[in-house]
């Protein structure tokens, strides 16, 4: 039957059931934002939350897609029931975007759940929507929930901000590792796989990752009492999967035994505050724009009779003066 | 004696010329060739392959059918011989060149459609019954499994008294541009690499009078390359098949002079033409300079062309008559060897029969009515088409230098990474998709599509249809050799396929043949070979 | 108060069975990005079960088909059996070489729309946006 007629609430007791249709049409909704994606987050916040959110990023080419491909088959022959979401850019100019990952994903299992998400613009997007994404999985039982993101820059961030482990994905001959270092991804990363360790040049990759994992070490990194692993895979030929696999959940134990995971729900919790209260006050911030109160405010600075940093502050702080 | 125009007029002198008046329709006797050095048949043939063109023998009229049956096709391959006919060319339905037998859930609705059905020997023995294959030359266009087909005719020739060095003919076997344009392969591009070097090395040894590859550049510009890209792109290929074979120990002047090439004749004239003009040049200059061939007949680029399918339009389909017509020129004028021309309506189905013969003789028209064949390389030294023909080279050579670089100094390593980055499918894409808005915009005129539209609504021409019971009839015949075989026989081979898929030094065609024989299927050689080789799934690149 | 826009459409764009010719469908998901959809690129050789699949996880608003040979007649109706099993209500679309005598053939078993070679980006468009609207 249709599902177009449901209400939110009979669509979460559906994905909680195990209806995928309805887990899709949520996701929908919580990529969409507004009231209704609300309505999912109230219902689904207080389930599963013991799935392990993984986030896997690194550079154009890297191979990600075909690896994580991997990874799911390596879950599911341990019986886990992984989902992923998978991140492509929108065209900037139209808003469109070719989404390609399932045809890397092509031989994972029926079982796994996979969904194609592109960033659709908007800043801070997915910062929203990557979050709320991960508990529908999670509620719906799937665990691990992988979130994949291609590119680099500030979805990255956004990614690893929302996931309890962060895999970071090299290549050897490009320059990779020192590009991560660069995009301040040696510092956010649990593990790191050098993939297409067939490659000539894997093993200069892993030197280049072991040396900035040194320095970083000096400067200092969130958990000094762990030195991020370094694996290697080669996903064509399904070699060291496994061993991501093996990492993840050290990775995974790690956090549980040390109190981390704790220390790093919060941070995720903070962090997705922070991104919701940023977008409502950027919103807000929009809507003045188009008052006329900030029109006089607007003449004030081009008469000369306001500086642009006083007419901001009365922006965001009324009562200042 | 070192003039090359004296060099011409002795290869002229002993060159057999057809007995036809070399002179206008209005009696003006023609020069056999004009222009510079060097002459048509000297190195690097830029000009041609022969000194007469085609005064000595017309391009070979090559038409590519079949479908339905084995049976069916055998019927028409006996036609085709009592009229005079030495060459018999095969297609095959879409399961047989995936590797499919016609009972895979794969195969639903596709038995018999656009080729023949061959699941196992005994249809291969249908399709050659009663044909000497001793006494004809076949070609068989098919790619994944054409060890596996390759072998099967083997079976069959030996089973009717032909020796394998007696057989004559040419496999399509260029599983690179399945990779870029075509996509029907099966394992991924490296043991794919091995099975096409193993058939170069074993045809090499054992069937002289065999052609192992047919390198195309057709459909990658079916999908949407530009014409550089096609030359650029096919020679490219072939010089990875090269370098492949020399690494396997083989001979360049043993093993060259059987590639041959296949080329697309499309719908912008003199464009066409140097393309066809730079393939010879580039082909030879490679072979001598790069892999130093020293027989002129390795340096040869031999190729055949078929007109542009993708250029025929579904709308008012009989003004495609004329599109080919224009491209059968270009094709002459380029200097092919032998030219299959499209049917009008194929942009609506399959090829009636009455389609099919206006496409034999507009090619007709081309070669006996407009004198083209008159003089060798009627257009050489025509400024713009000398500078068309080096511009193909330029953007061709820009290619062949980054996939030089791209594979550290190996084309067949460029063409690898270039398969594994997308560069190909993504220089395709990207050619295909600035076409579609060019026409779109309507800066590019397609007649009846994009103007001219007059008569786009004329009722369609009778097509042709391909009734269900093929299907029926192909699953019978293969569940009937299934139970009349020895079902040990087929596992015993399908196992020593396996163990010679893990061995790279060990040619994988003789345990394919015996495999054959024994009827294992050709789902279930493809099978043992994946479970070794793994099967490619193409990364997106749209 | 600024409302939230509403979301791109989605399409899974296949070729299902054997057949590889894929110039046209990559040409298409083109059209559909530069339009402002979101195109979930499924590929070559799809079956009936991935396509569905596909479907489900992505909350697709539409599908299309893409086939070179004359299989629309067989793989058509066997995809919208699929569809009708997994109880999914999303139009498909079927772009290919279909004869005009198939049509009507296509139209009595539910598919919502058939765009044959040649057609113009601005027709691909609409004919996608029309069997969204429709359904």
């Amino acid at each position: 039957m249709s599902l177009r007629h449901l209400s939110i609430d009979e669509l979460v007791d559906r994905a909680l059931g195990g209806d995928r249709r309805a887990v899709g049409r949520l996701l929908s909704i919580v990529e969409r934002g507004g009231a209704e994606a609300e309505q999912v987050e109230t219902r689904t916040h207080a389930h599963g939350t013991d799935a392990h959110v993984i986030g896997i990023t690194g550079a154009p080419g890297a191979g990600k897609s075909t690896m994580v491909a991997r990874l799911v088959a390596a879950f599911t022959a341990a019986s886990r029931g992984p989902a992923v979401v998978a991140v492509d850019p929108s065209s900037p100019l139209t808003g469109g975007a070719i989404l390609g990952d399932r045809v890397r994903m092509a031989e994972v299992d029926t079982s796994a759940f996979i969904r194609s998400v592109a960033t659709r613009g908007h800043s801070g997007g997915l910062a929203l929507s990557v979050p709320g994404s991960a508990r529908v999985l999670a509620a719906a039982g799937f665990d691990p929930v992988i979130i994949e993101t291609v590119g680099v820059g500030q979805v990255e961030v956004d990614v690893t901000a929302a996931a309890d482990t962060t895999v970071v994905v090299v290549t050897p001959g490009m320059g990779d590792a020192v590009q991560a270092n660069k995009a301040g991804l040696l510092e956010v990363a649990d593990i790191f796989v050098v993939n297409k360790a067939d490659l000539p040049g894997a093993s200069d990759a892993r030197r280049d990752l072991e040396l900035m994992l040194e320095l970083s070490h000096v400067t200092g990194q969130e958990d000094a009492s762990r030195r991020p692993p370094i694996v290697m895979v080669d996903s064509l030929a399904g070699e060291g999967i496994d061993a991501v696999r093996g990492a993840i959940d050290e990775h995974h134990d790690h956090l549980v035994t040390t109190d981390r995971l704790v220390e790093r729900r919060r941070r995720r919790a903070r962090y997705e505050m922070r991104s919701r209260a940023a977008l409502a006050f950027e919103r807000h911030l929009d809507d003045q724009l188009h008052t006329s109160e900030v029109a006089a405010m607007v003449e004030d600075v081009l008469a000369g009779s306001e500086t642009p940093s006083s007419a901001a502050r009365r922006l965001w702080q009324p009562d200042a003066s | 004696m070192s003039d090359p125009l004296e060099e011409w007029r002795a290869a002229y002198d002993t060159a057999r010329l057809r007995d036809v008046p070399f002179e206008t329709m209005s009696g003006v006797p023609l020069e056999p060739v004009h222009g510079d050095a060097p002459y048509p048949g000297q190195y690097p043939f830029t000009r041609g392959l022969h000194a007469a063109g085609y005064r000595s023998r017309l391009w070979t009229m090559r038409m590519f059918a079949g479908f339905g049956t084995a049976e069916d096709t055998n019927a028409r391959f006996k036609e085709l011989l009592r009229a005079g006919g030495t060459g018999l060319s095969t297609a095959f339905d879409m399961p047989t060149l995936m590797g499919r037998d016609s009972d895979s859930p794969w195969a639903l609705g596709e038995v018999g459609r656009a080729g023949v059905a061959v699941d196992t020997l005994a249809d291969m023995e249908d399709l050659f019954a009663d044909i000497d294959l001793g006494g004809v030359s076949t070609s068989m266009t098919i790619n994944g499994p054409a060890a596996t087909l390759l072998a099967m005719y083997v079976a069959v020739g030996e089973k009717t008294g032909v020796a394998r060095a007696d057989l004559a003919g040419t496999i399509q076997n260029d599983i690179l541009k399945e990779y870029q344009a075509q996509k029907e392969y099966i394992y991924p591009p490296r043991p794919s690499m091995r099975i096409v070097t193993d058939m170069v090395t074993f045809t090499t040894a054992e069937m002289p009078k065999w052609h192992p590859i047919s390198i195309s550049g057709y459909h990658i510009r079916e999908a949407g390359s530009t014409a550089a890209q096609e030359l650029a792109f096919t020679l490219a290929n072939g010089f990875a098949y090269v370098e492949a074979a020399i690494a396997a120990g083989e001979d360049i002047d043993e093993f060259g002079r059987r590639l041959s090439f296949f080329f697309n004749s499309h719908t912008d004239f003199f464009e066409e033409i140097g393309k066809f003009r730079a393939a010879r040049r580039i082909w030879a200059r490679w072979m001598k300079e790069r892999y130093g061939a020293t027989d002129e007949r390795t340096m040869m680029c031999r190729f055949h062309t078929q007109t542009a399918g993708v250029s025929l339009t579904a709308q008012q389909p009989e003004i495609n008559i004329a599109r080919v017509a224009t491209q059968a020129l270009a094709a002459a004028l380029g200097g092919t060897q032998s030219l299959h021309t499209d049917s009008f309506d194929e942009a609506l189905a399959l090829p009636t029969e009455k389609a099919a013969r206006i496409a034999l003789r507009t090619q007709q028209i081309v070669a006996h009515e407009t004198g083209v064949a008159s003089v060798a390389d009627p257009l050489g030294g025509a400024p713009f088409v000398e500078w068309m023909t080096d511009e193909m080279e330029r953007q061709a050579e820009a290619v062949f230098a980054h996939l030089d670089e791209l594979g550290n100094g190996s084309i067949l390593e460029g063409v690898y990474a270039g398969i594994d980055n997308g560069y190909f499918v993504g220089e395709i894409a990207d050619a295909a998709y600035r076409f579609e808005r060019e026409v779109n915009a309507g800066r590019r005129i397609i007649v009846g599509v994009n103007d001219f539209t007059d008569g786009d609504e004329d009722t369609e021409p009778n097509l042709l249809r391909i009734d269900h019971t093929t299907e029926e009839y192909q699953r019978k015949r293969l569940e009937a050799v299934k139970h009349d075989r020895s079902q040990e026989a087929v596992d015993d081979a399908l196992a020593a396929i396996a163990t010679a898929c893990e061995d790279p030094t060990v040619n994988l065609m003789p345990p394919i043949i015996d495999a054959v024989k024994a009827y294992a299927t050709e789902e279930e050689v493809a099978m043992a070979m994946e479970s070794v080789f793994g099967t490619y799934v193409e990364t997106a690149i749209v | 108060m600024s409302s939230t826009p509403p979301p791109p459409h989605r399409i899974v764009l296949a070729k299902l069975g054997l057949d590889g010719h894929d110039r046209g469908i990559k040409v298409v998901a083109r059209m559909l990005r530069d339009a402002g959809m979101e195109v979930i690129y499924l590929g070559l050789r799809q079956t009936t079960d991935s396509i569905v699949a596909a479907v489900e996880q992505e909350d697709a608003d539409a599908i299309g088909l893409s086939m070179h040979n004359a299989g629309h007649l067989t793989l058509g109706p066997a995809m919208l059996a699929a569809l009708e099993e997994a109880g999914i209500e999303v139009p498909l679309i079927i772009g290919g070489i279909v004869p005009d005598d198939d049509r009507p053939i296509l139209d009595a078993a539910g598919v919502a729309a058939v765009l044959g070679p040649g057609s113009s980006a601005e027709e691909v468009v609409a004919t996608v946006r029309a069997a969204i609207d429709a359904a």
